[in-house]
């Protein structure tokens, strides 16, 4: 297959009654797998691995934390590549996806958020520290904030399409930005990477990592996220184009009358 | 383009309270800290680059739902949009009144404030250099805002909630600049870093801002 031919097979997809036969046949596989790598991650993480030494059973909340966190920061990239497909390329189905990812993304964030603070009041002693993740993660939720705020004011939907387009470019340099300007500012708690650095995962590199024990389940369980998290983005999304429809049918009803 | 600042200016004077509002705001939040935190000195002092440095961004936030909008409801950013003059120089040249208007007047009476909050001596040269370097930013990121907003009827409080995540690096830089300075620490790398924000937002957003502004005047 030539390139050509192979870039045309994602862009069929720009195509909304395409994208949702595909989708409602793919889906059933997505929630299903997402499902059974939850479960079996979750289950063997909370009750088949073993208490850290010195952080006891608080350790197993990594287990909803660390792919939390890590979904968090991928649903803006995602959102990111949607919405410069649509600037570019003006396909609906991209601006629409990008609009259904961003409430995924709040709720990831405020996930990581929670989470972090269950396991920081034991281990840190308090519930919150402005230390540098802590604090881009608080960031990072003003921004998807913002963004649906902004998706939701405005009415024509083309026109919020285009300007959440352009808030999401310009936001992902901020935040960026943000995320180099907080780590400058204060020194932090929190861990370093520890779970997908290329040495901590091949082994060459032992000096901050997750053991195996945890890692397995651990590395399940992002699955298991990233799964649900597709699931959820075609799920959002095919509602948000059947929303589209409608409108469009209600506005040619009125016409007609 | 120098007679479109011209008009800005003038309209913000004489339109009465553009002009000098930021700075009794200014003034105000200034005020009120003591009466929140204290009135011991010492505190005030370790406080108070800080406080200056949100006094100064949020009243420039004030005046930014003002910038465009009033444009918006008489027509004349239609106009101006098919005036000759490119639309990414019509929304800098706002932006440079709108800093004129705010932001120069702010790095002014800084000084002034710093007095009342009992700022270090060594600290008023860094307050005025950090506030002079980062308060252009705040005015061009503040555009964009407006001209993301420009269209909605209550865009107020959403323009709020958009432009305040991005005045997150200036502000940092900023305050880190006056914070360091007051305590007599070397200031070169964060104001560096600040003057770097500035430029890059000055070269690249009115692109941007632009941009958006055709979308709402679509």
């Amino acid at each position: 297959m030539s390139i050509a031919t192979k870039a045309n097979a994602i862009w069929q997809y720009a195509n909304p009654k395409k994208f949702l036969a595909t989708t409602e046949r793919v889906l059933p596989f997505f929630w299903i797998s997402a499902a059974i790598c939850l479960a079996v991650g979750l289950v063997w993480g909370f009750f088949f691995t073993p208490d850290d030494f010195r952080q006891g059973s608080t350790v197993k909340i990594i287990y909803l934390h660390v792919p939390s966190a890590l979904m968090a920061i991928n649903c803006w990239l995602m959102m990111l590549v949607t919405s410069l497909v649509w600037l570019v390329r003006r396909h609906h189905v991209s601006a629409l996806a990008a609009r259904a990812a961003a409430p995924i993304g709040v709720v990831m964030t405020l996930i990581a958020l929670i989470t972090g603070a269950i396991w920081g009041q034991p281990m840190w002693g308090t519930w919150w520290a402005w230390d540098p993740r802590l604090t881009s993660f608080l960031i990072l939720f003003l921004f998807y904030l913002g963004y649906i705020a902004l998706w939701e004011a405005i009415e024509d939907p083309d026109t919020a399409a285009d300007l959440t387009s352009v808030l999401c470019l310009v936001g992902s340099v901020f935040a960026i930005l943000s995320r180099y300007a907080v780590n400058f500012w204060n020194q932090g708690l929190h861990q370093g990477a520890s779970v997908m650095r290329a040495g901590a995962v091949t082994g060459t590199d032992t000096t901050e990592k997750v053991s195996n024990v945890f890692f397995y389940p651990l590395f399940l369980c992002i699955i298991g996220f990233v799964l649900l998290f597709i699931a959820l983005v075609l799920y959002r999304t095919g509602t948000e184009i059947r929303a589209r429809r409608i409108r469009a049918l209600l506005a040619r009803e009125r016409a007609g009358a | 383009m120098i007679a479109l600042l011209l008009r800005d200016l003038k309209l913000a004077m004489r339109a009465g309270g553009g002009f000098g509002l930021g700075l009794v705001f200014f003034l105000i939040v200034t005020t009120l800290v003591p009466f929140a935190v204290g009135p011991q000195s010492d505190l005030l002092a370790s406080i108070a680059p800080g406080v200056l440095w949100l006094g100064a961004l949020l009243a420039c936030l004030l005046s930014l739902d003002r910038l465009l909008a009033l444009d918006w409801e008489d027509g004349t950013l239609d106009l101006l949009a098919t005036a000759p003059l490119p639309l990414e120089a019509v929304v800098s040249v706002k932006a440079l009144a709108h800093w004129i208007t705010t932001g120069l007047p702010l790095v002014l009476a800084a000084p002034v404030f710093g007095v009342l909050l009992n700022l270090p001596a060594p600290g008023f040269f860094w307050l005025v250099a950090s506030l002079a370097v980062g308060t252009p930013a705040l005015s061009v990121v503040g555009t964009f805002g407006a001209a993301l907003t420009v269209g909605l009827k209550r865009g107020g409080l959403l323009l709020s909630l958009l432009v305040l995540p991005l005045y997150v690096p200036t502000l940092i830089f900023g305050a880190e600049v006056a914070r360091r300075g007051a305590q007599g620490m070397e200031t070169g790398t964060p104001l560096l870093m600040l003057a770097g924000i500035t430029l890059a937002t000055i070269a690249l957003l009115p692109f941007a801002s632009a941009a958006v502004l055709r979308v709402n005047l679509r």
